[in-house]
């Protein structure tokens, strides 16, 4: 799939995750959008996953630690074909298999997530069992940078370095932002590259919403052979909606009427635009 | 499988652990052990030494081991999580949570050196809270095995079980019990060990012994007591235990734990459900500061020996 298709897709998942939070009256609104362009390119160009084949052994696998984004996770399972778009309408109601975090109950999903600090640890071992079968799939793993405040990430982190794991990624989705204000003012992450440089992991970063350069920050090969892969994403929480963009407010409020109109008209100037400039 | 009290000497159930999980190891290598820098407690080292690819060492870092144990159970290996049950059950209790039952990976947890196995070490070092804690936490088997048939039975049970389970073992050695033991007897059911109409008692994991010797001396004072194992906590074999309290006068519990939330609550709430109202007692850890000191001087101190349980059971009859 080409650059052009994954920045509509893009987009298009965007509309989903707005629609969808907007009718459940519920969900991560900011999150998802700062972390949706790694979630397209990781489904769209990197995983080798099929929706007829969700349990394939050979399947790479994607944990999303920082599960509360999981709209966007569910509007990329959708679009990718593992489950139907309508069922997107059912996020967060009675006895939905679209609960408000990354359940199993949803085909493609592999662990439950929601609680931060546990995503890395299961990478890990999905990782070390992969490379005991002799598999050549690959794990990656969604970290927040707020999240990164929980020990067992470094647990993880000491544990990729010290096996040698070269099949394992993780991905920071470094929007600055958590809950309660900027990550540097709650509890600073900084210097991050640094820090999991010295717990053994070889980093790279990239603008987190460039579908090129995250296509080739997320390929399937460790940036050195017995070293786990970090990428730093430097993405905007929001992303794509200038009145959501880098406001705190947004981590978990939901569009009104209105909010959802004007955001999605955005999206639709964004998409336009996108046409022009495939056209020219 | 049968064993004879008599001519089968003392064993620690945690030893017997190592050596039927190295039998497991040599029969199928999906078999594998994640510990915490806990080889050596858990009489791992050999197991280490003969399957050094099944076995994958996270340090002292609990939580990262119930993670890592679910990722590898989700590549289709079967997974023990050997760690002290003090830390096991407690730092990684989340993981265990949600990492293993609510994410439903076949992990059986091992808490070694459980309840006061390590008495003189001191509260940090005990657990008291495990089966109460794991109780409350959907999607587990809770097993406490009392002896070594039984032990090897569990570990068996639980490698081809395929579902999170936890399995808490003590590090003293413990004589053989009477009986058969069956899969079925000690990961479904409980263990009718010896038969008596004025008191059953219900007990597991090292408590078993005490009970059965509580229940000989007993028998010298004209006390008839049932004596049951009864291994597994959670689900808890609901026929066997209102069959245990329905043919005696009285009930007592015996458990390394606290009095809230283990087998004696569980087996009271189950008699008030069918309306069994029997006179009960729960021996186990009263809510207070724990008094110090080995792990029998600890059982004497709170009564969880034969002495303790006669006592409890020759007043809880007289008084009712």
């Amino acid at each position: 799939m080409n650059d052009s298709a994954l920045m509509r897709k893009s987009i298009a998942c965007r509309r989903r995750v707005l629609e969808i939070i907007h009718h459940a009256g519920a969900g991560h609104t900011g999150g998802s959008l700062s972390c949706v362009d790694i979630l397209t390119v990781l489904y769209n160009a990197v995983l080798r996953i099929s929706p007829d084949n969700p349990g394939d052994p050979a399947r790479d696998r994607y944990i999303q630690s920082k599960g509360h984004s999981v709209e966007a996770l569910y509007a990329v399972l959708a679009d990718r074909g593992f489950l139907p778009d309508e069922e997107l309408q059912t996020l967060c109601g009675y006895r939905t298999r679209l609960i408000g975090h990354p359940t199993r109950k949803v085909p493609g999903i592999e662990q439950n997530t929601g609680a931060l600090g546990h995503g890395l640890s299961f990478g890990v071992g999905a990782a070390l069992g992969l490379r005991r079968k002799r598999c050549d799939a690959r794990v990656y793993v969604l970290l927040g940078d707020g999240e990164l405040a929980e020990g067992s990430n470094w647990e993880a982190a000491m544990s990729a370095s010290h096996h040698r794991l070269d099949n394992i990624t993780a991905v920071i989705d470094h929007n600055g932002l958590q809950i309660t204000g900027a990550v540097r003012d709650v509890l600073g992450v900084d210097p991050l590259v640094e820090r999991w440089a010295a717990f053994g992991w070889s980093v790279c970063e990239c603008d987190g919403h460039d579908i090129p350069r995250l296509r080739a920050a997320l390929r399937r090969e460790p940036i050195e052979p017995a070293k786990p892969t970090l990428v730093v994403a430097h993405t905007v929480k929001g992303k794509g909606v200038s009145f959501m963009e880098n406001e705190k407010g947004w981590h978990h409020r939901v569009p009104k009427e209105d909010e959802l109109e004007r955001a999605l008209a955005e999206l639709d100037r964004a998409a336009a635009e996108l046409g022009e400039v495939e056209r020219t | 499988m049968t064993t004879d009290p008599a001519t089968t000497p003392a064993t620690a159930n945690q030893e017997v652990f190592a050596e039927t999980i190295t039998e497991l190891a040599r029969e199928n290598s999906d078999m594998l052990v994640v510990t915490s820098d806990s080889r050596g407690s858990g009489k791992l080292v050999p197991f280490g030494e003969a399957f050094p690819d099944q076995i994958i060492e996270v340090g002292i870092a609990e939580q990262n081991l119930v993670g890592i144990a679910a990722g590898l159970a989700s590549t289709g290996a079967h997974v023990f999580a050997v760690s002290p049950a003090p830390f096991l059950t407690a730092r990684s209790l989340e993981q265990i949570k949600n990492d293993v039952c609510y994410s439903d990976h076949p992990v059986t947890l091992v808490g070694i050196s459980a309840g006061v196995s390590y008495g003189a070490l001191g509260t940090t070092h005990h657990s008291i809270h495990d089966i109460a804690a794991l109780r409350a936490i959907n999607n587990i088997r809770i097993v406490v095995p009392a002896d070594a048939a039984e032990t090897r039975m569990v570990v068996r049970a639980a490698a081809a079980a395929g579902e999170p389970v936890y399995l808490r073992l003590g590090k003293r050695p413990v004589p053989a019990l009477p009986g058969t033991v069956t899969e079925a007897s000690v990961f479904h059911r409980a263990r009718r060990l010896c038969n008596g109409s004025d008191a059953a008692l219900l007990a597991c994991g090292e408590a078993v012994a005490p009970a059965l010797a509580a229940a000989e001396r007993l028998a010298a004072e004209n006390i008839k007591a049932s004596v049951h194992s009864v291994p597994c906590i959670r689900p808890i074999d609901t026929n066997s235990i209102l069959d245990a309290a329905r043919n005696a006068s009285a009930v007592v519990t015996v458990e390394e734990h606290s009095v809230h939330g283990g087998l004696g609550e569980a087996c009271a709430a189950l008699l008030l459900h069918h309306g069994i109202h029997k006179p009960f007692r729960i021996i186990g850890f009263p809510d207070e500061v724990m008094v110090n000191g080995s792990q029998q001087e600890i059982f004497e101190h709170y009564g969880l020996t034969k002495d303790g349980i006669v006592a409890v059971t020759r007043q809880l009859l007289a008084d009712s």
